[in-house]
């Protein structure tokens, strides 16, 4: 008799096993032990099939390639689309290989991308400023011109900055996803690579807003909520609505009572995994159109907690790891000679709790 | 009863003939009086004459143009959000076509409120400001305030007058380390 259950395959990420199936990738079995040891990802993107395998973001090494085949793997590979295979040992952040070149990866994804992020309304909620600062460096020493292109207006909703863009296909894949009609992607090659095409073709879908929440970066922004505010001043608040074309499950953003903003919920790893129609996320802006659930939950860490007080907020644990890591025993050689003198009167002196204490 | 260790005595005697006559010490009280009539007055006549502040005093905001005279301030809301007592406020706007002499950036402010009953010239807000956009001048006070409805400063109060530009003296003081000089155009 054959055994028809799935093997499942050992995998070592960063000195932690976990057991997954077949054909998942190293990114998914990362994002199974979840916290730092998932590698970050630009591009990939879980809901869209064929996403991934272009930003390099999530390059690790593989210091095992399999039970049978213990040598390391020549290169760094990409996790977001390499399969584990049984006994695979991966080191992500405790490699300095690895490290080293995800500064590298953000030096390179930021050479054309403009600073512009005090205009830009991605700031605050954006996967290339989060990639930046945590692996990048602080100035730049790319001196050349960077590249431009004037923005544009695709359909009455969506704005395309195409400076920004770092080129990640999400978008690209969502069309696909959402119309049968997609023309093109991107146009061009390198420097002059560009999205466009496809994009008008989809616009007059009723999913094509989702394009929004798909971008990494600001490149494609809501035109209604164009320099409304700032992300980290809003209130991210969980909603529904019965909505006859998508799941209706939504995130409000508030400025003190009015909804400034409609976009589909993320997960935990920023994903948008149920994506919201155009109607609810343009033209649905009155709180009476919604069922509040709730506020939605912010890591603290995130910018867009500041101001907000909750008191079940988990603070982030850097500034402990950080205190822990510098903390040195006081040297006390202070002079305790004059602590043991009474100065009070010896009736209340007898009163006091520590008064039978021995000297110091 | 010791109470501490750092008591001392007091001694009771009696004075001598010379001490008797206080005269001696009459004089002598008078030799200081006398001599300060003559020394530099150390008082300032505060409003009339104004004390120099130091370069690193943090006073009036300021809200900065630069070369060409147009708005540094881009509304990203860094200054707020750095601010301990969240007392700035804005609203952007976006830059129409003709008005780029006016504002730097494609944004920019079009409501800038501190108040100043909540402001602390902490100067945090100067050291988040990524446009070089928002300063605390080191030369000039925030006024005395009498009445509630003075106390938030709009634009108006805040953005540098042309006839009146701020100049940070001392080059050597700089809000953040990496800060550019005050005249640099930032890109």
């Amino acid at each position: 008799m054959e055994d028809n259950k799935p093997q499942l395959f050992k995998v070592t990420i960063d000195n932690i096993e976990v057991e997954v199936e077949p054909g998942t990738t190293i990114l998914q079995a990362a994002r199974k032990i979840g916290g730092d040891v998932a590698p970050p990802a630009m591009c990939y993107y879980q809901p869209l099939k064929g996403s991934g395998g272009k930003c390099r973001a999530c390059l690790v090494r593989v210091a095992a390639g399999s039970a049978k085949d213990p040598r390391p793997m020549p290169k760094l590979v990409a996790s977001c689309i390499t399969p584990v295979q049984d006994g695979m040992v991966v080191e992500n952040t405790t490699s300095q290989q690895v490290l080293d070149t995800r500064k590298g990866i953000v030096e390179f994804l930021l050479i054309n991308h403009p600073l512009d992020c005090p205009v830009c309304d991605q700031a605050g909620e954006c996967d290339l400023q989060n990639f930046a600062f945590k692996h990048g460096m602080a100035t730049t020493r790319y001196e050349e011109d960077r590249r431009t292109f004037d923005k544009q207006d695709i359909g009455p909703y969506i704005q395309l900055h195409m400076t920004r863009c770092i080129l990640c296909y999400r978008c690209v894949y969502t069309a696909d996803q959402i119309t049968q009609k997609r023309v093109h992607g991107v146009l061009g090659r390198g420097d002059a690579a560009e999205i466009s095409t496809y994009i008008e073709k989809a616009v007059d879908n009723e999913f094509s807003g989702n394009v929004i929440d798909v971008c990494p970066v600001g490149a494609l922004t809501d035109k209604t909520y164009r320099f409304k505010n700032r992300v980290w001043f809003t209130k991210p608040v969980d909603a529904h609505r019965d909505c006859p074309t998508c799941s209706g499950n939504v995130t409000l953003w508030y400025r003190g009572d009015d909804v400034i903003r409609v976009t589909a919920r993320k997960n935990e790893w920023n994903e948008v995994t149920e994506f919201i129609c155009n109607t609810c996320r343009f033209e649905k802006k009155k709180t009476s159109d919604w069922v509040i659930e709730g506020p939605t939950k912010i890591s603290r860490s995130s910018v867009i907690s500041v101001n907000k007080y909750r008191r079940d907020t988990i603070k982030p644990d850097f500034q402990r790891k950080l205190a822990a890591s510098s903390y040195t025993d006081v040297d006390d050689e202070r002079d305790t000679s004059q602590l043991g003198i009474q100065q009070l009167p010896p009736e209340r002196f007898a009163q006091l709790p520590h008064a039978n204490d021995p000297e110091p | 009863m010791q109470l501490t260790n750092r008591s001392k005595q007091v001694s009771n005697k009696e004075m001598t003939l010379a001490e008797k006559m206080y005269l001696p010490a009459i004089a002598q009280g008078l030799a200081i009086t006398i001599k300060h009539f003559f020394q530099k007055k150390p008082t300032i006549q505060y409003p009339e004459v104004k004390r120099y502040l130091g370069p690193i005093f943090r006073g009036h905001h300021v809200l900065k143009r630069d070369e060409e005279g147009r708005e540094r301030c881009t509304a990203c809301g860094l200054c707020s959000l750095a601010c301990p007592a969240e007392a700035i406020s804005m609203v952007a706007a976006e830059r129409k076509k003709g008005e780029e002499n006016l504002y730097r950036e494609e944004k920019y402010a079009a409501v800038y409120e501190i108040n100043m009953l909540r402001c602390i010239f902490c100067g945090l807000c100067e050291e988040a400001c990524p446009k070089q956009a928002v300063y605390l001048r080191h030369d000039r006070f925030v006024p005395v305030f009498t009445e509630r409805d003075q106390v938030i400063y709009g634009k108006d109060r805040l953005v540098e007058q042309l006839d009146d530009r701020y100049v940070r003296t001392g080059s050597e003081v700089r809000a953040t380390p990496t800060e550019p000089t005050l005249s640099r155009s930032a890109t």
